[in-house]
């Protein structure tokens, strides 16, 4: 038996925000978790389920204004392979590389990574280097609403997002990194192929004269949402990444992640990865 | 009662024009009403390549898209592949490299290597091994696969 009452496959954005103003929706995208949440029973189907892959507008990667703006319909195989991102934020592309298989990066969207809002999700520790928000639109007042909200606080827990149920994830936005930017991303998994991550770490930040500053970093599958690590940033900011540096900012990326055993991996070791982790893309940065 | 909607795309060439269930899958459309059972079901859920095929020129799992989501495209299985009686070079090539045993996985294997070979047309081993890490087979080893894929491209061993 079936729960889903309607199917729409909306052209428009406004459309899709006006079905979502009006009740439950299921978005479908890529349908790479939809698919097999719903099979396993973890997820059911709203009363309407709407197909976002034909919404104009959604596709793009471009570069506006100072800022590079990645449409949700963006696949995880087109950030790979793109020149803008390849030049100026190569983190991405390099994440994009260790995800999952081909098949499945040729469908996986963006957007449909981060508002799965999985502690494991490969994509959203590249962006929280980067220092990304999410654009959320809605329909309210009989205007289309447009806000953003910060991906550092935008995962409140496994699977919950501050997306409201009336609001489609349009696009993913940060500012064009500068000349000075580097960014490096590390994710553990028992074989390289379609691995759900045990341990992912992302660093980033403008190295010049050998000082590391504006440094953000990321952890992944080490705390119930992919979270900012803060005491390894304070660790880091306007250091000179020497190996006492590296050394204090290792131990404060230990203390920054609150791990869980789990089917993947034991507390201990994923503490343990931490801090391998980090002090090896420290290494790689200088 | 499940919600329907209407299909048309097109499928190793021809139009298909059908109804179908709103939360049916790809896999499961080609296999149950359109009879084509060369696309396999094994793993469900991405993770074994078996039931890869062609959309728009792109390699998918087909046990992980909706069926309605094929509107207005084109979808290549393996049964579109050969021409009449001779097959195409791709699966030429691995029935002349033995890179066959049980043959569950090849289906897939071979329309994700047609489709890296069209994508890059000097693809490495390394480039193969990468492109092939979503089709797992149990029987061959890979060794011979990836003779029958670089044999295409003439890839040194």
């Amino acid at each position: 038996m079936s729960e889903i009452e309607r199917y729409i496959a909306p052209q428009a954005v406004v459309e899709a925000v006006k079905a979502m103003a009006a009740g439950p929706v299921t978005i479908l995208a890529g349908g790479t978790d939809l698919t097999p949440q719903i099979n396993e029973g973890r997820r059911k189907h709203a009363a309407t389920l709407m197909n976002i892959q034909r919404l104009e507008g959604l596709k793009d990667i471009s570069l506006v204004d100072g800022e590079i703006r990645i449409g949700t319909l963006v696949t995880v195989t087109e950030i790979r392979y793109n020149a803008l991102l390849t030049e100026s934020a190569t983190i991405l592309c390099d994440t994009a590389n260790c995800f999952a298989s081909e098949q499945i990066r040729n469908a996986a969207t963006i957007g449909g990574n981060i508002c799965n809002a999985s502690p494991a999700g490969d994509m959203i520790i590249p962006l929280l280097v980067l220092g990304a928000s999410v654009e959320l639109t809605s329909w309210k007042d009989d205007a289309l609403f447009v806000r953003r909200e910060a991906m550092k606080d935008f995962f409140k827990s496994p699977g919950k997002t501050t997306r409201q149920d009336n609001e489609l994830l349009t696009a993913v936005i940060f500012d064009k990194p500068s000349a000075d930017f580097v960014g490096k991303f590390r994710k553990s998994g028992p074989r390289p192929a379609l691995e759900i991550s045990t341990v992912t770490v992302g660093i980033g930040g403008d190295l010049k004269d050998g000082v590391f500053k504006n440094v953000r970093v990321a952890f992944g599958a080490v705390g119930p949402t992919p979270m900012r690590g803060t005491a390894t940033e304070a660790a880091l900011e306007g250091q000179s990444l020497n190996k006492d540096v590296i050394q204090a900012a290792t131990e404060a990326a230990r203390k920054d992640a609150t791990p869980i055993d789990d089917i993947r991996a034991t507390t201990w070791y994923r503490d343990h990865l931490i801090g391998v982790f980090t002090e090896e893309l420290l290494n790689n940065v200088c | 009662m499940s919600v329907k909607t209407e299909l048309k795309f097109t499928l190793n060439g021809r139009p298909v024009n059908i109804e179908v269930p709103v939360e049916m899958t790809v896999l499961n459309l080609l296999r149950e009403n359109l009879d084509l059972k060369g696309t396999k079901y094994a793993c469900g859920e991405g993770e074994c390549g078996a039931c890869t095929i062609e959309v728009d020129g792109t390699t998918i799992n087909s046990c992980l898209m909706y069926a309605a989501d094929l509107d207005g495209r084109e979808v290549l299985t393996i049964e579109g592949m050969q021409t009449g009686s001779v097959l195409h070079p791709m699966q030429q090539s691995f029935v002349d490299h033995g890179a066959v045993q049980c043959g569950f996985c090849m289906p897939g294997m071979i329309v994700q290597a047609n489709y890296l070979v069209k994508k890059n047309p000097s693809l490495t081993r390394e480039e193969m091994k990468r492109g092939l890490e979503g089709n797992v087979c149990r029987c061959t080893g890979y060794t011979k696969v990836f003779d029958a894929v670089a044999a295409i491209v003439g890839a040194e061993g």
